[in-house]
């Protein structure tokens, strides 16, 4: 026996009204979720330097295991995405600064920066990688 | 942690179809959300195809017409139906609305219709609000001032009074708050854009004397900044108003008091 607001004795306990399931998520809330996602993913892909770090300072038999494996196939994939990562959400955070400053809150700009944000992202990480590999040589 | 999945209790079972009745040219089907408290059963969702030249424009008036034509258990809130009111929030096509502002001919499809999500359902489309409504009284949402009252009106000049605007406008449909994915998983301690935008209200007023301590109210992980500038609530909200950016300015508030 559940009681509603009124105390009312209620046999059937109240459902809960569907949400994510029937929300179609606007552009926003989407890049809203991705700064979180993104920002989680900075924190692991952190540890993932510091591993790096850690290594060189431990000498060469280390230093040339992590590297190895960051420069293999997956070492690059998970790079690539947290240069993706990066950018989004240094982007994006500086999105979220203006609107601590009550700017951009209108619906139309909030949109506009969102997609600033996704072109900065590309941009900037085509122009990281393109530096990146042609000053590596691909090694 | 937020639970993303519905309880065993609300999973969503297929309901009942009621067809197009016959010589109908020009029809929509209504895919409609139920549940009856008295049998206990999961929600359903049963669909009402109808004929739309023998229906008002409005989700509203199908509604009615559902409810009076075809299936009288039918449960919805609803008085004004001109958008003053707020008693018919719901889900429409995906997002929060007012029933009956919202065109049949702008949902594309059959129009899928739940209640405000991630809330207590009372009967079919009729959320229980208790909770946003003892949060409401939580923010004292009345003027407050200790200068004795005047003998007349507290004036106020045009500027003054502007900065009311897009604020007074609320309705308190909780499209808003409903909409809010902070609100949805913390909505026992966030207060959600609905009442931060009634909090912003009287903080805004050049006549409330009452500022410091409703800044003190809201000072707290969880009152306010559980909210994440995610805008769902401006994207939806039918009266055209900016929750998100009432949040914003309130914070900001909070950082210049510092
Ligand atoms: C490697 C560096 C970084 C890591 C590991 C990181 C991690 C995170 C995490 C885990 C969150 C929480 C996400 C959430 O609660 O939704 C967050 C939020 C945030 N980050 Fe970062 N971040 C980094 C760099 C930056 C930079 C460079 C900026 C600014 C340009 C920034 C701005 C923000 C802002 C404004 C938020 C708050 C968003 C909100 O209110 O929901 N972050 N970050
Ligand atoms: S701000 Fe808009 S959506 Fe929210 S309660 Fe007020 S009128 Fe409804
Ligand atoms: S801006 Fe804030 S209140 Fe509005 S939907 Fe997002 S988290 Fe909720
Ligand atoms: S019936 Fe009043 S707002 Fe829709």
């Amino acid at each position: 026996m559940a009681a509603d607001s009124k105390g009312t004795a209620n046999p059937h306990p109240r459902p809960l009204s569907p949400h994510l399931q029937v929300y179609r998520l606007p552009m926003l809330a989407i890049l809203s979720i991705t700064h979180r996602a993104t920002g989680v993913g900075l924190a692991v892909g952190t540890l993932m330097l510091v591993c790096w770090l850690v290594a060189a300072a431990n000498g060469e038999a280390a230093f040339n295991s992590v590297n190895g494996f960051l420069g293999s196939a997956i070492g690059r994939l998970l790079l690539f995405g947290w240069s993706v990562a990066l950018f989004f959400h240094l982007a994006n955070g500086i999105r979220h600064l203006f609107w601590d400053a009550v700017m951009g809150f209108e619906i139309r700009s909030a949109e506009n920066s969102g997609w600033a944000v996704i072109a900065f992202t590309a941009v900037a990480t085509l122009l990281a990688w393109s530096i990146g590999l042609a000053v590596a040589g691909g090694n | 942690m937020a639970e993303f999945s519905l309880p065993a209790n609300s999973k969503v079972h297929a309901g009942k179809a009621w067809p197009a009745p016959s010589g109908a040219r020009r029809t929509k089907t209504f895919r409609i959300y139920r549940w009856d408290p008295d049998k206990g059963a999961n929600p359903q969702v049963d669909s009402y195809t109808i004929d739309l030249d023998k229906t008002a424009p409005m989700v509203l008036d199908a509604l009615i017409k559902i409810k009076n034509e075809i299936d009288p258990t039918l449960t919805f809130r609803r008085s004004c139906r001109e958008g003053v009111c707020g008693s018919c929030a719901m889900n429409i096509d995906g997002t929060n609305t007012l029933a009956c502002t919202k065109a049949i001919a702008d949902c594309e499809g059959d129009v899928k219709i739940y209640p405000l999500p991630h809330m207590p359902v009372i009967k079919d489309l009729v959320p229980d609000l208790t909770q946003a409504y003892a949060q409401l009284r939580s923010v004292e949402p009345w003027l407050k001032s200790e200068t004795p009252p005047p003998d007349r009106e507290r004036p106020q000049s045009p500027a003054e009074r502007q900065k009311l605007d897009g604020l007074w406008e609320c309705i308190l449909c909780f499209c808003c708050s409903t909409s809010c994915p902070s609100y949805w998983w913390n909505g026992d301690r966030y207060l959600g854009p609905a009442i931060l935008l009634q909090a912003y209200r009287w903080i805004a007023d050049t006549r409330d004397e009452a500022t410091g301590e409703r800044l003190d109210n809201l000072e707290d992980p969880f009152r306010l900044y559980r909210c994440h500038t995610i805008m769902n609530c401006t994207k939806t909200c039918p009266k055209g108003l900016n929750p998100a950016k009432a949040i914003g300015e309130i914070k900001k508030l909070m950082v210049a008091r510092k």
